[in-house]
């Protein structure tokens, strides 16, 4: 079976939210939520369309 | 705390508790099958869709305790109880990567449980009984916190003023539970979860749009929080120095934790294929984001200053933000959120008494009419159990077994998830290292007063878990190695390769 290269991405949010130093600040600001906040809300929008093209690469 | 009894709000309670009853028996008529085999009663026939499935996993991942105790952390620490949303972020996937092969595999050869795998895989009697062990020791004080949830809303809707009282309703409850759960299997939790998680949607929407608006909008809330824990000397909005390897580690280990669960394994192999659990790994996050902003609930209790401490503080800001029908609306959500697991954790500890302890080691020759049985009646002792646990007993019993619990229920990944790919491990090193991890993990967590972090010299605190994980691999491949160096014969294999793949692979 061909391996689905496109798995390495999911990778990416390991990197994104357990390296803290990468998001633990207040600035900027969005809506009133300091960038730790609103980075790790915006982690979960960004996670279905991600599996969704990893799991795209796996039926091609 | 106030202890008049909100009668508007019980009485809406008792609307919802009494609908979501009359579900719980009329499941066993849904999707109709003779419910005295296991993998009807127990597994819902492995044929629910992405929509049930998505229904079921995500009220069985996010429990009427989380909705309490994550808010609570957050209320007492600030970012440090975050670590719940990294923690979802990453299991999602590892549930792509590792949830269809385990489905594939277990469809094959009629796996109901993670230990009927491990037999299969390594034919290792004592392995398998160490994962069915280990699953079910995990799940019974889990268990038991759903019951904390539900008591803890019962007191702040008034009956903690009234002697005994949120005992008995707790006891109503769960009897009434237990019966339907017993008729109609695991249809009964999948069924109620539709009503319970459009509540639970529906109150944190309302709940994070009027609560903010009252409080002068999430900067002000956010501002709040930071001046209190300023004042309070510790927490902080912002991770401290030190924080930061606790948090990142409890949320890696965490991840991996959640789906050797007995609850998540009976859930996941309840779905109809592997597409389901991929479509599902895409719109579970969805549930987190819910899980996100009931955290923050945790800051609005800070700046409204609510009149409680502890778990208590989200009901006390629902019962004093929200007009008193609404808050009666929100308590049941929240009181009905803990049924759903509750059915469901005691149906994967009753599938994993039922196959892998009663059928190898008292009675091998069980009809499958029997092994339902069996299964049926574990699944009444172990919620009686679970309720006797939280009456009797201290809550914070509860507390540091369900901490540990997940330590332990760590301590199978190598079995399972590496199972799942490779079957380089020997089953009696896995079982070795299982011991090793189960001993350092307790030992670890015990010499620190059962907290989940251990400071490991030149690193930081790191999740005992992964501590007891380390050590659990380096056993576990020691003995494979010295083992394959001596060349000793390899036990079959009930599976193939090809098992994992999904059934249209094979085909093309």
């Amino acid at each position: 079976m061909a391996v689905n290269r496109r798995l390495w991405l999911l990778a990416l949010p390991f990197l994104g939210t357990l390296i803290v130093p990468l998001y633990d600040a207040r600035e900027p600001y969005l809506f009133g939520f300091p960038f730790f906040y609103w980075y790790l809300f915006a982690w979960l929008l960004v996670l279905p369309p991600l599996v969704w093209f990893v799991d795209r690469g796996r039926r091609q | 705390m106030s202890t008049a009894v909100h009668w508007t709000a019980w009485s809406v309670f008792a609307f919802f508790f009494a609908l979501v009853t009359v579900l719980g028996f009329v499941a066993a008529r849904w999707k109709k099958a003779d419910l005295n085999h296991l993998h009807e009663w127990g597994l819902g026939g492995r044929r629910f869709g992405t929509g049930i499935t998505w229904f079921l996993l995500g009220g069985d991942l996010y429990t009427a305790y989380t909705v309490i105790a994550v808010p609570a952390l957050v209320y007492a620490t600030g970012a440090y109880g975050f670590f719940a949303l990294p923690y979802t972020i990453v299991a999602f996937p590892v549930f792509y990567v590792f949830a269809p092969r385990l489905w594939n595999v277990c469809h094959r050869h009629s796996y109901v449980t993670l230990a009927d795998f491990a037999q299969g895989r390594y034919d290792n009697r004592r392995l398998a009984l160490a994962v069915a062990l280990t699953g079910v020791l995990a799940t019974l004080p889990y268990i038991a916190l759903q019951l904390v949830g539900m008591q803890v809303v019962f007191e702040a809707m008034g009956f903690g003023g009234v002697r005994g009282g949120a005992e008995i309703a707790l006891i109503v409850a769960f009897v009434v539970l237990a019966v339907y759960t017993y008729t109609s299997g695991l249809r009964a939790p999948a069924m109620i979860a539709f009503v319970k998680d459009t509540m639970i949607y529906i109150f944190v929407i309302a709940a994070v749009i009027v609560i903010p608006a009252k409080l002068g909008g999430y900067g002000a809330i956010f501002a709040a929080a930071d001046h209190a824990f300023a004042a309070r000397g510790s927490g902080g909005i912002l991770l401290h120095a030190g924080q930061a390897m606790p948090y990142a580690t409890l949320a890696f280990g965490s991840a991996l934790a959640l789906f050797l669960y007995p609850h998540a394994a009976t859930g996941m192999l309840a779905a109809s294929n592997g597409g389901t659990l991929r479509r599902n790994a895409m719109l579970l996050p969805i549930y987190s984001v819910l899980l996100g902003l009931i955290a923050l609930m945790g800051y609005m209790a800070i700046a409204a200053q609510v009149d409680a401490k502890g778990t208590a503080i989200v009901p006390a800001l629902i019962l004093q933000s929200l007009p008193e029908w609404f808050a009666g609306f929100c308590c049941a959500a929240i009181a009905l959120g803990a049924l759903v697991p509750a059915a469901i954790m005691s149906i994967g500890a009753a599938n994993l008494v039922t196959r892998n302890i009663w059928r190898p080691y008292i009675n091998a020759n069980m009809t499958p009419a029997q092994e339902a049985h069996v299964a049926k009646v574990t699944s009444l002792v172990v919620k009686f159990g679970a309720l006797a646990f939280v009456v009797f007993l201290p809550l914070h019993f509860a507390i540091d077994l369900q901490l540990l619990g997940g330590i332990w229920i760590l301590q199978v990944f190598p079995a399972i998830a590496c199972g799942l790919f490779t079957r380089w491990f020997r089953g009696n090193a896995l079982l070795a290292g299982w011991a090793a991890g189960m001993a350092l993990g307790t030992a670890l967590s015990a010499s620190v007063g059962m907290k989940p972090v251990f400071a490991l010299p030149g690193i930081g605190g790191v999740y005992i878990g992964l501590i007891a994980l380390a050590a659990n691999f380096t056993v576990a491949a020691l003995i494979t190695a010295i083992a394959n160096a001596r060349g000793k014969l390899h036990r079959t294999d009930a599976t193939a390769a090809i098992d994992y793949e999904d059934a249209v692979a094979v085909r093309s």
